[in-house]
């Protein structure tokens, strides 16, 4: 039948849709599940370096590292995380608003800022805002690895060296839960001294090999390197929950729209028999 | 029974071992260690190697790539690296960021370019929230 072939295109191609968006949601939601698997395999490292910090800022070494002093803050670095693929919903547009709300009071303090970018979306995020920009990178995956990281937490940690940065923030979203995911804002450096130094009891002092600042300078680049990975990972689970919530809504918005279509084609269709009807009841009348 | 202290092994993807051990043995910066219960409080720094475990029952060996080991009195905590770490191949590895932001980030202007951020924030927001009025009429 001729009638309404364009509406039952329209049927076909909406359903090829909520194909492709089921599929995603459903693997978004098993990735989702393994991502999570991997934020909480990596908090134990973590936990533990904070713990022999913590340790070393109270045994009684004379050496003071400069990643846990405070100085007059001129210029602040960030990085910014983000994922490299869209259709995750408002994820990263919600990250930007608040990256942006974060600039505008930093600038209106004056300090100037230096960014860096993980991953695609903040890349090109970064290109447009125009600034100063030190590294960036891309491609991480699913897995991403710390091996990764290191080269754009290197660029801005040697700012922080060279004394041309005086703080180090990290940008990413926090997972919440499932249907949360909150943007933030978090100081790396300098490392906060006030949960270091608590419970000063007894004072004991390691045996350190080679000697305390060797030890101390890897122990905190890596305790650094940690954070930015946990704040990656920590994004990538965000990614996978918020892409299977709006692939969800896709999918019920789709259903919605072919009931909708289904709707308007069976009344074109009895409009059609009926005005085919009352023609030929009309014809042989006329006869 | 002898005398046991608990070791944990842990790098920054995974938590690789956690137990109680008579003996460590690990390759230190300085040289080999040997880490029995009670050991003195110690920070070393670690060279790519092997590391045993020895649980009285057992010998169990991890391959590290380097990190940190510290002892304290009833827990030795080891930081394992997970890759290759040199200061030259980290260096490479910062130059190499470095030219991908030059590379894609042509622009060179220092100023901020708020008003331009704003608006496409503001696009991106007038489009979620159109998506959800949208799916509310529905």
């Amino acid at each position: 039948m001729a009638v309404g072939k364009e509406i039952k295109t329209k049927i076909a191609s909406v359903q090829s849709t909520q194909k492709i968006t089921r599929a995603m949601e459903m693997v978004a939601a098993s990735k989702m599940r393994k991502t999570q698997e991997r934020v909480l395999a990596a908090r134990p490292y973590a936990k533990k370096m904070s713990q022999v910090i913590r340790h070393l800022a109270q045994a009684s070494s004379e050496y003071k590292h400069a990643y846990l002093q405070e100085r007059d803050v001129k210029r602040i670095g960030v990085i910014l995380i983000s994922s490299d693929r869209g259709l995750c919903g408002g994820l990263n547009s919600n990250l930007f608003r608040k990256f942006v709300a974060q600039l505008k009071e930093w600038d209106s303090e004056g300090t100037e800022v230096v960014m860096a970018s993980i991953g695609l979306k903040g890349e090109g995020f970064l290109g447009r805002l125009g600034g100063e920009v030190l590294g960036s990178v891309t491609h991480l995956g699913e897995t991403p690895s710390i091996e990764d990281l290191i080269g754009v937490v290197k660029t801005m940690l040697a700012a922080y060296d060279e004394g041309h940065i005086d703080r180090f923030y990290i940008a990413h979203n926090d997972y919440v839960n499932t249907m949360t995911q909150s943007p933030q804002v978090v100081q790396l450096l300098p490392v906060h001294t006030e949960e270091l130094e608590e419970e000063l009891t007894h004072h004991w002092d390691y045996i350190y090999e080679p000697d305390a600042k060797d030890v101390l300078d890897q122990l905190l680049i890596r305790y650094i390197e940690s954070l930015v990975y946990q704040g990656v990972l920590e994004n990538n689970a965000c990614e996978q929950a918020a892409r299977m919530v709006a692939m969800k809504s896709a999918s019920d918005n789709a259903g919605t729209l072919i009931d909708e279509l289904q709707l308007v084609y069976n009344k074109a269709r009895q409009a059609s028999i009926t005005q085919e009807l009352s023609e030929i009841v009309a014809g042989a009348a006329a006869v | 029974m002898s005398m046991t202290i608990h070791v944990d092994i842990v790098s920054a993807e995974a938590s690789i071992y956690s137990g109680l051990a008579e003996m460590v043995y690990a390759p230190g910066i300085m040289g080999e260690l040997g880490i029995a219960p009670r050991h003195a409080p110690l920070v070393t720094r670690l060279k790519p190697g092997e590391i045993r475990v020895d649980t009285g029952k057992e010998e169990l060996d991890f391959f590290i790539s380097g990190g940190i080991l510290e002892v304290q009195p009833h827990v030795i905590t080891v930081l394992a690296d997970t890759a290759i770490r040199a200061d030259d191949l980290d260096e490479a590895k910062a130059l190499e960021a470095k030219k991908r932001a030059e590379d894609k980030l042509a622009d060179k202007s220092a100023n901020i370019d708020f008003a331009k951020a704003q608006v496409e924030l503001a696009e991106a927001a007038a489009q979620l929230q159109a998506i959800s009025r949208l799916r509310k009429v529905k």
